[in-house]
Formats: structure tokens, sequence, C-alpha cells
């Protein structure tokens, strides 16, 4: 997951891990380390399993990738390691603001998550909309899931969240790869 | 009842600490701290765990305000990691030498110049011969639960002794992974009160850490000695009596794959699920290789190590520090000298990586291994080998 300082990658990684376990599955979720800024380029881990989760180590080859910032694009290679035919939900505009180059080579999930939050939120914090998109494209867990672990992180910012990640979960846009 | 809950490692010690009915917790609560007392911070505050938070103004002091409590007979916890555990090092010595009952978790992190936040064994190794019982674990479940059992090891009549809970930085304490946390009720019956035999009290005054001259120093650093490698029958008790009652077995080395492997891997701490997973991939393949871990590195079990070790030709162990201008890896070193009597004894390649934070991947624990294989039989007389190293 590739997010900015401050937009709520690692909060979102961690609300994935939460409801997953709740269901009874394994997940790990952690950051990347480092002297992470407001605003700089950062990376939150997720991985999920039906078994226990024996790796400590960053994810170099994900299924998925979110892109939380289509600023992100341009100037972090998100899709560095990306499995063939990999999926990659990203906060854009439309499919067109996406590269080429990326609609070409993976499935391609996009969502325009900074109207969506600001519409529904009141503020440009696309974590948990981004969430929906997630959810839409790879199907990983259910949007009920996330209920209660939205509920005990936000308390009464809860149900403001869980609608924006609905609304980007009706919203969202996939785009198949042509050969697969 | 126990619960099953998606927690970061970190704020699930904290929860343990809880669990354990702290009475004390003295922490220096900025970098380089964890969430641990952060959490035990929310958790004191919202009255959920009635106990004694003191924030003090170092590391130093915060070891000192343990050495108080703990001596008062207060169940005393604190944290730390790198810088920290570097700073309370003279303290540390003070608490194992007057036989106080603390129990503190180390997020196993690398020790500056140059700056590092990163987890290693650095600052493990540099406390090494402090004189506490220290315990290793693989994942946040295993740092729980030794939380647990640390205070009843501790605190027994018969040990009186600082415990250490090492998790490794940032590869556990910064994680959220599942964590079953047990009920209140239950730990509490597992955990009796302390009941530390000569506690501080004005009405009853005891010298402690009192003068040692020469005529008395050696027996005191003796009985030290030995409080601390009889130590390991109570820690096998509590481990057995937890296992009884919680459903999970510790031991102080543990194996996987190992029954019968002529070359065995060496790990401690998280990595050890990494080599794990690379050694199913390894036997798949055909190759025959186990893998030991040590989870006891205080008392060091001697006699389990050597019985694991019977028939193997090949150890490899992998040291995330490096004894500097030394023999390479402080764990191989110790194992070389564990070893060096039997007869016959296996043939031991020392690696050192992992360092700072660097991952060791599935592929890289397969190098590690592979390499280790053929130095053993070219015989190279290196005294140790650092992992993907850029020269």
């Amino acid at each position: 997951m590739h997010g900015r300082g401050g937009q709520g990658a690692v909060t979102s990684a961690e609300l994935v891990a939460q409801a997953v376990i709740a269901e009874g599955r394994y997940a790990q979720a952690f950051p990347s380390f480092g002297p992470e800024r407001r605003g700089a380029p950062v990376q939150a881990f997720i991985r999920i399993s039906d078994k226990q989760i024996r790796i400590r180590a960053d994810v170099t080859e994900p299924d998925i990738v979110i892109v939380l910032d289509p600023g992100l694009l341009t100037i972090v290679n998100v899709t560095a390691g990306l499995k063939k035919n990999g999926l990659v939900v990203v906060n854009a505009k439309s499919m067109d603001a996406i590269p080429q180059e990326i609609r070409d080579n993976f499935r391609v999930a996009c969502i325009d998550a900074n109207v969506v939050a600001k519409e529904v939120l009141g503020v440009p914090i696309v974590n948990t909309t981004m969430l929906g998109a997630f959810i839409k494209a790879s199907g990983a867990i259910t949007l009920e899931a996330l209920a209660e672990p939205i509920k005990h992180r936000f308390g009464k910012l809860a149900e403001k969240n869980f609608n924006a990640m609905k609304r980007a979960y009706d919203e969202t846009q996939l785009k198949e790869l042509a050969h697969a | 009842m126990t619960k099953r809950v998606g927690m970061e490692v970190s704020v699930a010690i904290a929860e343990a600490v809880k669990l354990a009915d702290a009475d004390v917790v003295a922490v220096y609560p900025i970098t380089p701290q964890t969430h641990i007392v952060e959490h035990l911070a929310e958790l004191v505050v919202s009255g959920e765990l009635d106990a004694e938070y003191i924030t003090v103004e170092s590391e130093h002091s915060a070891m000192s305000a343990c050495l108080g409590s703990a001596a008062a007979g207060a169940r005393t916890y604190t944290a730390t990691a790198s810088q920290g555990l570097e700073l309370m090092q003279e303290t540390l010595y003070v608490a194992s030498g007057m036989r106080l009952p603390i129990v503190m978790t180390v997020a196993n992190r690398a020790v500056s110049a140059p700056l590092s936040i990163w987890g290693d064994h650095s600052d493990v190794m540099t406390v090494r011969d402090t004189g506490w019982i220290q315990i290793f674990n693989e994942n946040g479940q295993e740092v729980v639960d030794n939380t647990i059992c640390a205070f009843r090891i501790a605190e027994n009549r018969n040990v009186l002794l600082p415990v250490m809970v090492h998790m490794d930085g940032f590869h556990l304490s910064h994680v959220i992974e599942p964590i079953l946390l047990s009920d209140e009720e239950q730990v509490r019956a597992f955990l009796p009160v302390n009941n530390y035999p000569l506690p501080l009290h004005p009405s009853k005054p005891v010298a402690m850490g009192d003068f040692a001259p020469p005529f008395i120093y050696t027996e005191a650093k003796w009985a030290h000695e030995q409080a601390l490698r009889n130590s390991k029958k109570v820690i096998l008790e509590v481990w057995d009596a937890f296992a009884k009652e919680f459903g999970r077995q510790y031991k102080p080395v543990e194996t996987y794959c190992a029954e019968g492997a002529k070359t065995l891997l060496f790990t401690m701490g998280s990595f050890s699920e990494t080599a794990m997973t690379s050694i199913d991939k390894m036997r798949a393949d055909g190759l025959d290789i186990g893998l030991v871990k040590l989870r006891l590195w205080r008392p060091f079990p001697f006699e389990e190590l050597r019985d694991v070790v019977k028939g193997v030709d090949t150890l490899i162990v992998l040291d995330r520090a490096l004894s500097t201008g030394g023999p390479g890896g402080p764990v191989c070193s110790e194992i070389r000298s564990a070893f060096y009597n039997l007869n016959p004894r296996p043939q031991i390649v020392s690696f050192v990586g992992g360092l700072g934070g660097r991952d060791i991947t599935i592929e890289g624990f397969e190098s590690i291994v592979r390499s280790g294989m053929e130095i053993a039989k070219s015989g190279s007389d290196k005294e140790f080998q650092i992992f993907g190293v850029r020269e």
C-alpha cells in the first residue's frame, strides 16, 4: 500500500488485518519503518492467509498494490515486484489518468477517492475510501467485516468512514486485462 | 474467555502486563520506546490497570525506580530498546545482583552509530553478562505468553532474578497480527500475588546490595551464578504449567524438521519464522536440513543444545549482531565453546546478517544454508561470513 505520511495508509492496513483476523483467518500488517514525515511517500504492507503466516520480511512481490495518492504514480515505481496479472487499486480521477503502462499490464481498479472522501467525510483523507475500492476489486474480505474495526478505530466518525468505503465500493471502476 | 484479536504486538504486551496485574511501571516514555508504554499509560489512566505509572528522566532512572519498587515487593515492569538498554546497563547488574524480580521487555534493536532505529540483536549482546534470565521469542503470541510466564519465573522464591523478554524490534514490535489474549481470572490464577521474601519496609529495615569486600565478593558472584543456572528448573516448571493451563508449550531449545537431519540451521528470534518457511522449501527440493531455535538465552541451555546436535554433521549459525574485531557472531562463539569438547562434534559455520533491520528472505536463508554447506565441505578457516554485504 503506497501513500503519503498522514493519509492513513498504516491505519487502513491495520483495519484490514483486524477484519481478517476477526474472521478467524490470519493476517499481518506493518508499516515500512523509517523517519516518516507528513506528505512523504510511505508504504504499509498486508499479508492475508488461511494458514499461520511464517515470514518476517517486507512484501516485495505483492498480488495487489493500493495507491492512495495519484501523485505517487509518477514518482514511485508502484508496480515494482507486482505479480503477473496483479491488481493495482488507484485513487485517480479516471482510468485515463492512470499511466497506460499500468493499464496494459495489470488489472486496474479506479476510484476518485478524493471526491468521495471530501463529500462524505468532509476531509481529503482517503484511506477508508480506498478500502472500498480494494474490497470491490479483490474480494479479499467483505465490507461488513470492516464495520467493527472501523467502529473501534474511529468512534463517532465510524459511520462516515464506513459510508465513504461503501460508496467507493459501489463506484469503483474495474478494468480486466484484455488477454487474461 | 480467551479472545483472538488482531493487535499490534507492542499493544498486546501492554495488555499482558495488565493481565499480570503489575503494581509499578517505571519508564522513560520517549525514543527509543515502543507503543508498550504508551498503551500502558492509557490502561493506567483509564483505570483498567491499577498501577503506579512512574515517568522518569532516563532509562537509567527507569531501572533505578524499578529497583526500589521491586525491593519493596511490588510487581514491577518496564520496557526499553537499543540506546535505552545501553543507558540502563549499570543498573541491570544491580537488579540481578540484588536478586530483584523485575520483568522487562526489550525490543531488540541496533545501537548507534551510525544512527539506526531498526532491529537486530546488537543491544541484547551488550547485556549478555548482566545476570538476567533472557528469553527470545518468534512471534507476538510468544512474547505475550512469556511476559506472563516471566513474572511467575522471576518472583519464584527459588529464583528471585530479573527477566528480559526479548522481541525483535519492528519485525515484531510494530506488526499487527493475531493474538490470543487470555481471560484475566485465568492469568491471575496462574500468577500468584508477588510475595517477595524480604521487602523494604520502614518498620523492618534491611540492607540490600551491600558493600562486598574481597573476602565475600567471589562468593556473592558464585551464589548469583548458581541461582541463574538453577533457575532453569523453575523456568521449565513454569513453561509446563503454562502449557497445562493455556495449551502452548515452550522449551529452552526448539526444533523444526530437525529429526535425523545432518545439517541444522540455528536461529534466534523472529527470523526463525522465515527460516522455517525456507526449510519447508529446501526440504521439498530434497535438501537434508532442519532448524534449531534458541529460546532461552540465559541461563544458556548447554544440555538441551548438545542433545539436539547429536549425529549432526554441520551446524550453520545465524547471528543478528557482530562482535566487532572478535569471532564474528556472539551466539556462534558461545555455541562453538559449548560444543568444543563434544566428540564427535559438528562442523560449525558462522553467519552474521540481518543487521540494522535488513530483512533475510526465504531465498536469503536458502543461500545461507547452501553456502554454509559448501563452506563446511571445503573447511574454510574464516571465523565468520557476513551475509549479503556490499563491499
